[in-house]
Formats: structure tokens, C-alpha cells, sequence
């Protein structure tokens, strides 16, 4: 005994083992899953409310309440509601992309294309009867946010063009468009095209609720996406593709035809909230109208692990975080940038802690202690 | 003589908005040799910018006399560590605990734009002023200085010698990168490390340190471009979001560029005439969006055609979005 504990420590002096080595966890518990998550965002809480409490010397419990307020106070919970579905809806377009491994950050530009495709629509259909100028609204906007994205998906498919990187232009050549648009159809020089210019084909208002339409909308939109990804077979293919694009080619799946299939949905979808940006809430159109949401998404979609049910949750994570911290820096007379800061560290938190589900973490130098330890207590 | 006035004037400016696109160009392909696709460089820019702004802030505020050798350091330094500290939050997520690159990076743009327009808003309110910016004329006049004989050589001088000391540190550095890249070990085992991270790993290289040292630097001379852009071409005036899409613009040039520096000066410097061409160009102004959406189909097309021609050599780094663990080989 007291022999393999001296040639134990003889190995430790020719060869030291790394003091930390790493380890892929092959399935986690839903506990520790949720656990984890829990710890980091109390841990992003406490560290927000910390420097906002350097920065303003207010109280951490009012805080709090100003925050809940803000989010679910009695005149801002159709809002929260409406930046719920927004930011889901696009956060769900994106999710098939996902899937395939194919990082589509152009959400917004499609959502804006859509937007001016229906805004089009809207200034132009004069003599067409509403229902019919309704579904050419819709149709016009959906049609749009696919050709966006169709267009880096054919190329990616074809000559492997970085998809990241494409989208991500495309983004900045809509919200150009949309720029040349406002010059063009609003002489005044306003920079934004508003409802007296938007008259036609605007969506029916639903149960006297401005946003009510939205959120039947993405909710009708979560439910199918969620059975189009677990069951049907184009959900398959997506999920085959983005493991691994050779074992999809052998199992006689046409790649390229699913990367530009889904795509078009992706981009569809965009476009469709862009509908709902301009036809159904505010009927007027600016660059900022998807208000930085499409990047925002992929953060939620990612953090939801692409699942859609779980999306409501991040969703809302997000959103009562910003429009809280949004409160927070309005009533303590903040600048409302106060809200990006907060957001930001949140997420820097909740993208952090995932090592730690996926990983699992071993401390060399303990469980050699102790197994000396333990060999002495033999002898 | 009044065209070639214009055009000289043109090229100027353009070098003058090119700049800051040079340096985050320069800053972010650095980085994505290493296979880190930093979408987080426009927030490290501003990041950059007001960490510059809040030490020649208070070094103004500090003293009656400024010096022009600490007005030129102060803000320099805690520029670069601004941007050090925020490539490391990049580093240590990506790196060390493996978060997707594409979500850290955007993450971070939120967070870097929300810093820079927070902070510059609140020195505005300190300074109790009514307009709403910060101007720190007598740092940025430090910056500025040119050469004393560059008014002398007309327009020779004009076009080489009328800049601050920040627009030949950008060039200086986009070449002394490209170099280290192209033509020394170290850039060699960068580019291993970009290109295949497990190969490198076999042959000895160790890869997250490359990855951390590449993010860091590349993210402190993206840094430099908020700097300049604050404190020489807009005269030391910090203005919330006056900085833009520049940092969106200087990862397009990356792409034009085909991932090398010394490409990306004349990319940065088209770009930055672009910019500004419609002031040169009597176009009505309405088609005034339609040329500032040029550089980013210039781009796009510049993507196409290098995935197109298969070329080798102009491909993005091959791991480029890809977070590198040993064990999963």
C-alpha cells in the first residue's frame, strides 16, 4: 500500500496533470438546467442593482419595484404585451434557420423589407377594396422578407458564402431602402412615412385592442412552429442538416434545396411581423421600427435553445428586463441608455452560465489530496 | 483648378472617414484570423471612444494648463483599456467558457452602445451645459496638431501631411499587422489557429492564448477608431450616437478586404469617400440613401465573388464562428 502511494507522487513530479480539466456533460437534469439559470440571473440582478446603486444611490428594493412597474404597471401591460410578441415573433422566424446552423443575423432587414412592402401596398391600393387590399398587404410583405432571405440562402447553398456575414449586409442595404423610400414618398423631409400617407388595406382592429391582432398572431405562430420543428418532416430535415450537412447528403436529403426552403420561411415570417409593424400598430413606417428587435431575437432564440415554448419565456425575460431598467433610468431621471447597459450585463450572464450546464468542471489537485489521504489511512 | 481643389478635398476627407473604419477593420481582422467573429466591435468602438472621452475629460476638467504630451496619453491609454476590458468580457465568453460567438458579440454591441451614449450623456449633464454634447476642444487640438510644415507644400502637403498624428497610426499599424501576419511566426501560428485550431493544437500551439491576445489587440485598435473619430475628425465632440454604423461599416470592409490589412487601407479610405461622396456629387438628395447603401452592396458582392472563385488564399478563416474545445475533436 504505502509503495503505489510513493509512486503515485513519483508520477506527479514527472508528469503534472492540468489543475482544471473540462468535460462535456452527456445529458443534464432539468433541475440543474433550470437551477443554473436561476443562479445567473439572481447573480446579473445583484450585480446590475449594485452599480445602479454606484451610479444613482437608490434604494435596491424600489428598484425592483420600479422595474415590475414598469413592465406590468396598469397602463404599460399592453405595451409589454406587444414587445412580448414582436420580439417572439421575429425570435421564432429565426429559429429554423438556427436549427440548420445557418446564423441568419439579417432579421431585421427582413422585418423592414416586409415593412416597405406592405407600406407600398398601403399608400398605393387606392381603388381596391379593403379585403382585398388587406391580403395584398399581407401577401406584399411576406413575399419580401423571403426574397431577403432567399438571397444569401441561394448563395450559401450553391458556393458555401458565409451566411453570417450576408445577412448581416443585407440589414443595412434595407434600412437604406427604406431611407430612400421616406425621401421619395414624403416630401415634407419628415423621417418617418405616417398614417396620413398609410391609409389603405390596414388591418382590422380585433376585440377593440389595438395589439390584440399581434398576439393571437405569434401566439397561433409559436403553437405551429413548435409542431412544425418536433413533427413534421421538413423539421426533420432541418435538424439532420444542421448536425451534419454529410450524414443529411447520405441519407438522400437535397441540402441545398432545405437550406433555401427554410430560409424562405425564415425570411417569411420576418416579413409577416413586418406586416403586423405597419399594418396593424402603427401604420406609419421609419428605419428604426423594428427598433434593433431582429438582432435582439437571436439572443432569445438562442437562449430558448431553439425551442419555441421556451422562447415565451426568454421573451419575456428581455422584455420586462429592458422595459423595467427602461422605467428605472425614466423615473431616477436617468438617459434611457441606462436600459442597453442593464440588458447587456443581463445577457452577459445568462449567455456565461451555459458553460456550466453543457460542462462539467474537475478540480485536479483536490482528488489527489484526498486519495493520499486515503492511502494513509490504509497503512 | 477649382475641380482639383474639390477633388483633394474629397480625398482628404475620405482618408479622414476612413480612419475609423481602419482601425476597427484592421482590429477585427486580427481577431478573426484567430476564428473569433467579434460581432461585438461596433459596441468596442464606442467603448472605446467615451473610455478615451472620460480621461480627457477629467484631465481637462483637472488642470488649467494642458499639456499636450498627457492630453495626447491620458485619453489614449484609458481608451485602450476600455476596450482591453471589454474584448476580455468578449474573450472570457467565448474563449474560456465557449458562448456562441454570434450572440456574445451582439450582446456586447448592446452593451458597448448603451455605455458610450450613458456615459457621454451624463459628462453632458455635469458639465450643466444646454447643448447637447461635450466638447473637449483643448485635448482635441492636441490631437490635431499636424506637422508644422504642412502648409507650405500645397497641395502635396494637403493631401499627405494634413492630418493628426491618429491617421499615419492607423496606416503604420494596418501594415505592421499585415506584416506580422503575412511574413513572421507568430502570424503564422494566428493563422493556424484561425484556420484549423485542432491542427495547431497537435503541433504544439497553445490556442487560447493566441485567441485571447488576438481578440484583446484586435479590439484595442478597433478601439483607437472611436477615439480618433470622437477626438480629431469631430473635433472633440461627443454627440449620443454620432458615431453610427461605423463599426457595422468596418466589419464589411474586413470582407473587401479579403481578411487583410493592408487591403483594408484603401477599402477604409473608398468607404469613407463613399460616405461623404454626395456632398462632391450634385445628385438630387433623395437618391442620397441609395449611395450610402453602396459600400454594403460593394460588400455583399465582394462576398460573392471570392465564395465564387474558390481562391485559397481569400477565404475566411476556415473555424471563423467556431469556439475550439480539445476534448470534442
Amino acid at each position: 500500500m504505502n509503495k503505489t502511494a510513493v509512486s503515485t507522487k513519483d508520477y506527479t513530479h514527472v508528469k503534472k496533470a492540468p489543475f482544471i480539466t473540462i468535460t462535456k456533460r452527456d445529458a443534464t437534469s432539468l433541475k440543474r438546467n433550470i437551477l443554473v439559470r436561476v443562479i445567473a440571473i439572481i447573480a446579473a440582478l445583484v450585480v446590475s442593482s449594485v452599480i445602479t446603486l454606484l451610479i444613482t444611490g437608490e434604494n435596491p428594493i424600489r428598484l425592483f419595484s420600479t422595474v415590475i412597474d414598469g413592465a406590468f404597471g396598469q397602463f404599460r401591460i399592453w405595451g409589454t404585451a406587444q414587445s412580448v410578441a414582436m420580439l417572439l415573433g421575429i425570435a421564432l422566424a429565426l429559429t429554423p434557420a438556427f436549427k440548420m446552423k445557418f446564423w441568419n443575423t439579417g432579421g431585421e432587414g427582413q422585418v423592414l423589407i416586409g415593412a416597405l412592402a406592405s407600406a407600398l401596398v398601403m399608400m398605393t391600393a387606392s381603388s381596391l377594396p379593403h379585403w382585398l387590399a388587406c391580403i395584398l398587404v399581407v401577401l406584399a410583405g411576406i413575399c419580401a422578407g423571403a426574397i431577403w432571405g432567399i438571397i444569401p440562402a441561394v448563395f450559401k447553398a450553391y458556393w458555401k458564402t458565409n451566411e453570417t456575414l450576408f445577412t448581416l449586409m443585407m440589414n443595412y442595404v434595407a434600412i437604406q431602402l427604406i431611407k430612400f423610400f421616406l425621401k421619395v414618398a414624403d416630401k415634407s423631409g419628415s423621417s418617418t412615412v405616417g398614417p396620413s400617407l398609410l391609409q389603405y388595406g390596414r388591418l382590422p382592429v380585433i376585440f377593440e385592442q389595438q395589439y390584440m391582432l399581434n398576439i393571437i398572431v405569434v401566439a397561433v405562430l409559436t403553437a405551429m412552429m413548435y409542431i412544425y420543428l418536433r413533427t413534421s418532416k421538413h423539421g426533420y430535415e432541418i435538424a439532420v442538416v444542421g448536425e451534419s450537412e454529410n450524414t443529411a447528403k447520405y441519407i438522400g436529403i437535397n441540402v441545398k434545396k432545405v437550406i433555401i426552403r427554410t430560409m424562405a420561411l425564415s425570411g417569411a415570417l420576418c416579413g409577416l411581423i413586418g406586416v403586423l409593424l405597419v399594418g396593424a400598430t402603427s401604420y406609419s413606417i421609419d428605419p428604426n421600427l423594428a427598433a434593433g428587435n431582429g438582432f435582439t431575437a437571436i439572443m432569445v432564440s438562442w437562449l430558448a435553445k431553439f425551442n419555441p415554448i421556451i422562447m415565451i419565456f426568454t421573451t419575456l425575460l428581455i422584455v420586462v428586463l429592458s422595459r423595467g431598467a427602461e422605467n428605472v433610468s425614466m423615473t431616477l431621471g436617468l438617459n434611457k441608455s441606462f436600459s442597453d447597459i442593464l440588458t447587456g450585463i443581463i445577457l452577459f450572464f445568462i449567455i456565461g452560465c451555459e458553460f456550466f450546464i453543457n460542462y462539467k468542471i474537475h478540480f485536479n489537485i483536490a482528488k489527489k489530496e484526498s486519495k493520499e489521504v486515503e492511502f494513509n489511512g490504509n497503512n | 483648378m477649382a475641380i482639383i481643389e474639390q477633388i483633394v478635398e474629397l480625398i482628404v476627407r475620405a482618408i479622414m472617414q476612413g480612419t475609423p473604419l481602419l482601425f476597427g477593420s484592421t482590429g477585427e481582422i486580427l481577431t478573426e484570423k484567430s476564428g473569433n467573429l467579434n460581432l461585438g466591435i461596433p459596441g468596442i468602438m464606442y467603448i472605446g471612444a467615451i473610455s478615451g472621452v472620460i480621461g480627457g475629460f477629467f484631465y481637462q476638467n483637472s488642470t488649467s494648463k494642458v499639456i499636450t504630451v498627457l492630453a495626447i496619453i491620458i485619453p489614449l491609454l484609458s481608451s485602450l483599456a476600455g476596450s482591453l476590458l471589454a474584448s476580455l468580457i468578449y474573450g472570457f465568453l467565448t474563449i474560456t467558457l465557449r458562448a456562441n460567438q454570434n450572440v456574445t458579440g451582439l450582446a456586447l454591441t448592446t452593451f458597448g452602445v448603451g455605455l458610450g451614449n450613458f456615459f457621454g450623456g451624463s459628462l453632458i449633464k455635469i458639465t450643466n451645459s444646454d447643448t447637447p454634447f461635450l466638447a473637449l476642444s483643448k485635448i482635441s487640438a492636441a490631437y490635431r496638431t499636424t506637422l508644422p510644415f504642412a502648409n507650405n507644400l500645397g497641395i502635396f502637403g494637403q493631401l499627405f501631411f494634413s492630418y493628426g498624428f491618429m491617421v499615419y497610426l492607423a496606416v503604420v499599424i494596418a501594415l505592421a499587422v499585415s506584416f506580422i501576419l503575412k511574413r513572421t511566426r507568430i502570424g503564422l501560428q494566428l493563422r493556424a489557429v484561425g484556420e484549423s485550431p485542432a491542427t495547431a493544437d497537435a503541433a504544439g500551439i497553445n490556442v487560447n492564448k493566441y485567441k485571447y491576445f488576438a481578440t484583446c489587440i484586435g479590439g484595442m485598435i478597433a478601439g483607437l477608431g472611436g477615439l480618433y473619430y470622437i477626438l480629431d475628425y469631430s473635433k472633440g465632440i461627443w454627440a449620443n450616437d454620432a458615431f453610427g454604423d461605423r463599426g457595422w461599416l468596418a466589419i464589411a470592409i474586413v470582407i473587401f478586404a479579403i481578411w487583410r490589412p493592408n487591403i483594408s487601407i484603401l477599402g477604409s479610405y473608398l468607404f469613407g469617400g463613399l460616405y461623404i461622396l454626395f456632398n462632391y456629387v450634385s445628385v438630387s438628395m433623395n437618391l442620397l440613401p441609395l449611395m450610402q447603401m453602396l459600400p454594403y452592396v460593394v460588400t455583399i458582392i465582394v462576398l460573392v465573388i471570392v465564395s465564387m472563385r474558390k481562391k485559397r488564399e481569400n477565404q475566411p478563416p476556415a473555424s471563423l464562428g467556431t469556439n475550439y474545445f480539445r476534448e470534442e475533436r
